[in-house]
C-alpha cells in the first residue's frame, strides 16, 4: 500500500469511526442488504477493501450511491463493524476530493427541470462543485 | 535482625528481557537485613531451588525473597524449597517482577527500577515476618454434586466407585440433563438415550449415591473438608418412596394443557408428570402451577387412581442439612433466548426452530415420534436451512448474543444435516457457516462426510433475514465465495443458538464463594494447569458450567473433577492456611464490627476475665477467631475501629513497611 492510499484509508477509518479489523467475514451484512442487486461492491467487500486500502475502485463505483443507508447491515452485524458508515465515509471522500468538480455552473442549464425546485440545484452546486 | 537472601529469577527472557536482573540483585544486596543476593536463569528449576537451599544453609538465612513470577504461580514451590532447607515456609516472600513488571513494561530502565522497588518492598516485609504454623482440620468424607446432567452423573459415579458417598442435587424432577433430550450423538451417532440411560440406572442403583431430585441448594457454609449445606427438597406432592412410577396418574390427570418442557414446549403434558420414560428417579411430580387440586382444591383424580397411595397434596418443601468434604458444580447450560433475533422470525413462525427443538423433532420419543414434520402444519419439509453462529461470536450487543464460540454447534449442525439427508433423501439441506470448526477426534471427517457423501450444501456466508411468505419461509443469505445474495424458499429453518450457563449458576457461585467470568461461566484455579478446580478450595468444576463443551469433553472433565475430589476425600486431615486473623485481646473493645463483616462466620465473641490494676479483675467482651474457618480475607482488619485485628503474615505493620519501602 503506498503512502497516498494508506492516507485515504486512514482518513476513511477516522471519519467513519469504523474498525474494519473487527470484521469476522460472516457476510451477514451482504445477506441482509436490500440494495444488493444494484451494487457492484457489496457491504462485506466494502469492509474488506477499505481494510486493504483498495479504495480507488470504491470511489469510482456507482455502488456508493446505491447504498440506501438503511442501516440493516449496521443493525445485524454481529461484530459491530457498521459497514454503512464506511460507505458514507467513502462517499464523503469522493465529495471532498480536491479539484474534482462533479458539477460546474455550465452543466446546470442541461439539468434544469421544471419539476425540480431551484433550491435543489443551488444546494447541489454548493455540495458538488468543491 | 533477619538474615535475608534475595534470589532474582530471569525466567529465561521473560524477565531478563526487560529487567536488568544483575542490577536488581546488586541493588537489593544493600537493603537492611540482606546478607546474600544472586540471580539465576530459572529459579524454579531443580538447579535454581538448589541455589536457594544451599544459600539458606551457608548463610544461615532466616528469610528469603524470590523476585520472580506471580506468587499464584510459584509461591508454593518456593515455600516447599525453604521448608526442605529447614526454613519456615512463611518466611518466604515473592516479589512479582514478571506479571507486574517485565510483562507490562517495554523499557529496560523503567522495568529495572520498578523491579528493584518491588524487591525492596518484599525485603521490608520479610524483616517483619514471623514463622507461622498451619493448623489442621478433619475431612468429611462425603461429596456433593450440584447438577445431575451427564457431567454430574459421571463425577458422582467415579467418586462413588472410589468408595466415597456422593449426593447429587438436581433441580428438575429427573437426572439426565440436556443429554437426555438429544437424539443421536456425534461423531459416532450412537443414540443419546442408549448410552445415557444405563448410566442413570447405575446412579440410581449405586449404594454410595443419593439423588435429591427436584431439589435446590439453599445455603452453603463452612470450608474445604467441612462444608455445611442446606438442600431444599421441593414438594412434588408425590411420596417418592411409595410411588412406583406406573404412570397411571399421568394418563388420567384431566389438566392436559401444560407445555412439555422436555419436548421444548412443542407438545403438552399433564399437570402430574414423569418427564420421560427412562426418568431417574421414576417418580411422578405434580406441577403446582397447573394442578387444579392444588389451585382450587377440586379434582383429586390422581389420588383416586393411584393404587400405591403415593399422592400427597399436603406435602411441604423439606430442608435437608448435610456435611460435605467437597462440592462439585455441574450446573450445565441452556440455549440462549431467540427473542432478540427478530431478523430470523423465530417468534413469527413456528417453523423457525432452535437446534435443541430440532433434536426433539427427530427423537423417537419426541412430539412427532421421530418423524421430521413442520411444527406449523405437520407437513414433511423439503427445503431445510440451518443457520450457524446464532448469537455466538456476537460482540456487537451483549444483550443479544455472546462473544464466545459455543463450540458444539458446528458438529451438531453437521449431524442434523447429515441425518436429515440420510433419512429423507428428497430434502435439500443448506448450512450457512462463518467458519466450520471441527477440532476433535474424527470430527472433521464427520463434517466432510456430510458434504461429500450426504450432499449437504455448505455455504460460506450468513443468513441476514428470514420472513414468512405464505406457508414458506423466505431466507435471504449471502454466498461469500460466489459473491452472491441468495433467496431460498425454505420449509424449515433451524437456528444453532448460542449456549449460556444455566441461570442458577450465578446464585450457586455466590453461595460457594466461587468466582465467575463475565459470561457467568465458573473460573478455573488455573486455565491450563488446574482446569477442574475453582479458586475456592474444595469446590470443583464439571462440564459446561466452566465453558462450552461437547459430551466427550464433558465426561473427561467430569472424571477429572472426580479424581480431584477423591484426592481430597482420601485425606484424613487438611493443612489449613496459617495466615488467619488474630485479635489483640487487650485492644479489642467488643464492638462486634469484625463479626458483622466476616463472610465466613469465623468470628465469635466471648467474655473473658482480665487482671486489672490493684489486684482487681474485670470481665470484658472480646473477639475470638476460629482459625479453621477463617480464610484470611482481612475484612475484619479494616473493619476494626481500634486496630485490634491483624492478619498473620499480612499484619498492618508489614503492609505499611512495604508501602514505606516503595515510597522511599
Amino acid at each position: 500500500m503506498n503512502k497516498e492510499t494508506s492516507k485515504i484509508r486512514d482518513e476513511i477509518i477516522r471519519s467513519s469511526g469504523v474498525n474494519p479489523k473487527k470484521c469476522m467475514r460472516c457476510g451477514k451484512c451482504t445477506a441482509t442488504c436490500p440494495a444488493f442487486d444494484e451494487m457492484e461492491y457489496h457491504p462485506h467487500q466494502f469492509v474488506y477493501m477499505v481494510e486493504n486500502g483498495d479504495i480507488e475502485p470504491l470511489m469510482q463505483s456507482k455502488s456508493l450511491y446505491k447504498c440506501l443507508t438503511c442501516f440493516a447491515c449496521v443493525d445485524r452485524c454481529p461484530r459491530g463493524v457498521e459497514p454503512a458508515k464506511l460507505v458514507e465515509s467513502v462517499r464523503l471522500a469522493v465529495i471532498r476530493k480536491q479539484g474534482a468538480n462533479h458539477l460546474t455552473s455550465d452543466d446546470i442549464p442541461a439539468l434544469l427541470d421544471e419539476d425540480m425546485p431551484q433550491q435543489a440545484i443551488v444546494s447541489a452546486l454548493r455540495k458538488y462543485s468543491k | 535482625m533477619q538474615r535475608i537472601g534475595v534470589f532474582v529469577c530471569w525466567c529465561g527472557s521473560n524477565i531478563a528481557g526487560t529487567v536488568d536482573v544483575q542490577a536488581v540483585s546488586d541493588a537489593l544486596k544493600n537493603e537492611p537485613g540482606v546478607v546474600f543476593s544472586t540471580n539465576y536463569q530459572y529459579m524454579c528449576s531443580q538447579a535454581g531451588q538448589d541455589i536457594i537451599k544451599q544459600a539458606i544453609a551457608e548463610h544461615k538465612l532466616t528469610g528469603i525473597v524470590v523476585c520472580s513470577c506471580s506468587p499464584r504461580m510459584h509461591e508454593a514451590t518456593f515455600r516447599k524449597t525453604a521448608a526442605a532447607a529447614g526454613l519456615n515456609p512463611y518466611m518466604v516472600e515473592i516479589a512479582n517482577i514478571r506479571e507486574q513488571c517485565s510483562w507490562v513494561h517495554k523499557d529496560m530502565a523503567t522495568g529495572t527500577e520498578k523491579a528493584i522497588i518491588l524487591g525492596k518492598a518484599a525485603v521490608a516485609k520479610v524483616n517483619l515476618n514471623a514463622p507461622l504454623t498451619p493448623g489442621e482440620s478433619p475431612v468429611t468424607k462425603r461429596a456433593l454434586v450440584i447438577g445431575g446432567g451427564i457431567a454430574g452423573i459421571q463425577t458422582a459415579l467415579d467418586i462413588a466407585e472410589a468408595g466415597f458417598p456422593v449426593d447429587i442435587v438436581e433441580k428438575k424432577p429427573t437426572i439426565g440433563g440436556k443429554m437426555a433430550q438429544l437424539d443421536k450423538t456425534f461423531p459416532t451417532l450412537d443414540c443419546a438415550a442408549c448410552i445415557l440411560t444405563p448410566k442413570m440406572v447405575d446412579v440410581a442403583q449405586n449404594e454410595n449415591i443419593r439423588i435429591f431430585s427436584y431439589s435446590e441448594i439453599e445455603e452453603v457454609g463452612g470450608f474445604v473438608g467441612n462444608f455445611k449445606v442446606k438442600i431444599r427438597k421441593k414438594a412434588r406432592y408425590v411420596k417418592e418412596d411409595i410411588c412406583t412410577g406406573c404412570g397411571i396418574c399421568t394418563e388420567k390427570c384431566p389438566q392436559k394443557k401444560v407445555p412439555n418442557e422436555f419436548n421444548m414446549g412443542m407438545d403438552n403434558r399433564r399437570a402430574v408428570y414423569i418427564p420421560f420414560a427412562q426418568a431417574v428417579p421414576k417418580v411422578a411430580t405434580i406441577d403446582p402451577n397447573y394442578c387444579t387440586m392444588l389451585k382450587t382444591g377440586k379434582c383429586g383424580i390422581c389420588s383416586k387412581v393411584c393404587t400405591a397411595g403415593a399422592i400427597d397434596y399436603t406435602q411441604k418443601d423439606e430442608i435437608i442439612e448435610e456435611n460435605y468434604g467437597a462440592i462439585v458444580a455441574a450446573t450445565g447450560f441452556n440455549p440462549i433466548s431467540m427473542d432478540k433475533f427478530d431478523e430470523y422470525a423465530y417468534n413469527q413462525s413456528k417453523d423457525v426452530i432452535t437446534s435443541l427443538e430440532f433434536e426433539r423433532l427427530t427423537n423417537a420419543a419426541g412430539p412427532t415420534a421421530g418423524k421430521l414434520l413442520r411444527p406449523s402444519d405437520g407437513k414433511h419439509p423439503h427445503t431445510i436451512v440451518f443457520v450457524q453462529c446464532v448469537g455466538s461470536r456476537c460482540a456487537a450487543c451483549a444483550e443479544k448474543g455472546k462473544e464466545y464460540c459455543s463450540k458444539i454447534c458446528c458438529m451438531y449442525t453437521a449431524k442434523h444435516a447429515m441425518l436429515t439427508r440420510d433419512k429423507y433423501p428428497d430434502t435439500e439441506v443448506y448450512v450457512f457457516y462463518i467458519d466450520v470448526r471441527t477440532p476433535g477426534k474424527a470430527f472433521d471427517e464427520f463434517y466432510r462426510r456430510a458434504v461429500e457423501e450426504y450432499g449437504v450444501h455448505y455455504i460460506k456466508g450468513m443468513v441476514g433475514k428470514v420472513f414468512p411468505e405464505g406457508d414458506k419461509l423466505m431466507v435471504r443469505a449471502s454466498d461469500l465465495l460466489a459473491n452472491k445474495q441468495l433467496n431460498i424458499q425454505a420449509d424449515l429453518v433451524v437456528l444453532a443458538a448460542a449456549i449460556e450457563p444455566d441461570k442458577s449458576a450465578r446464585s450457586i457461585a455466590t453461595m460457594l464463594t466461587a468466582s465467575m467470568d463475565t459470561n457467568d461461566f465458573f473460573t478455573e484455579a488455573h486455565p491450563k494447569l488446574r482446569p477442574v478446580e475453582s479458586p475456592t478450595a474444595g469446590v470443583f468444576l464439571s462440564g459446561t458450567c466452566q465453558g462450552p463443551k461437547d459430551i466427550p469433553e464433558t465426561v473427561s472433565q467430569a472424571s477429572a473433577a472426580a479424581a480431584k475430589v477423591i484426592g481430597l476425600l482420601a485425606k484424613d486431615k487438611l493443612t489449613g492456611n496459617p495466615c488467619v486473623a488474630q485479635p489483640n485481646e487487650l485492644m479489642c473493645n467488643g464492638c462486634s464490627s469484625c463479626e458483622r463483616v466476616c463472610p465466613y462466620g469465623a468470628i465469635t465473641y466471648i467474655d473473658k476475665e482480665f487482671r486489672m490494676p490493684d489486684r482487681t479483675t474485670a470481665i470484658r467482651r472480646i473477639a475470638t477467631v476460629n482459625e479453621a474457618v477463617c480464610q484470611g480475607c482481612g475484612a475484619c482488619t479494616v473493619a476494626c475501629p481500634s486496630g485490634a485485628m491483624d492478619l498473620k503474615g499480612f499484619a498492618s505493620a508489614q503492609i505499611i513497611a512495604e508501602v514505606d519501602a516503595i515510597c522511599k
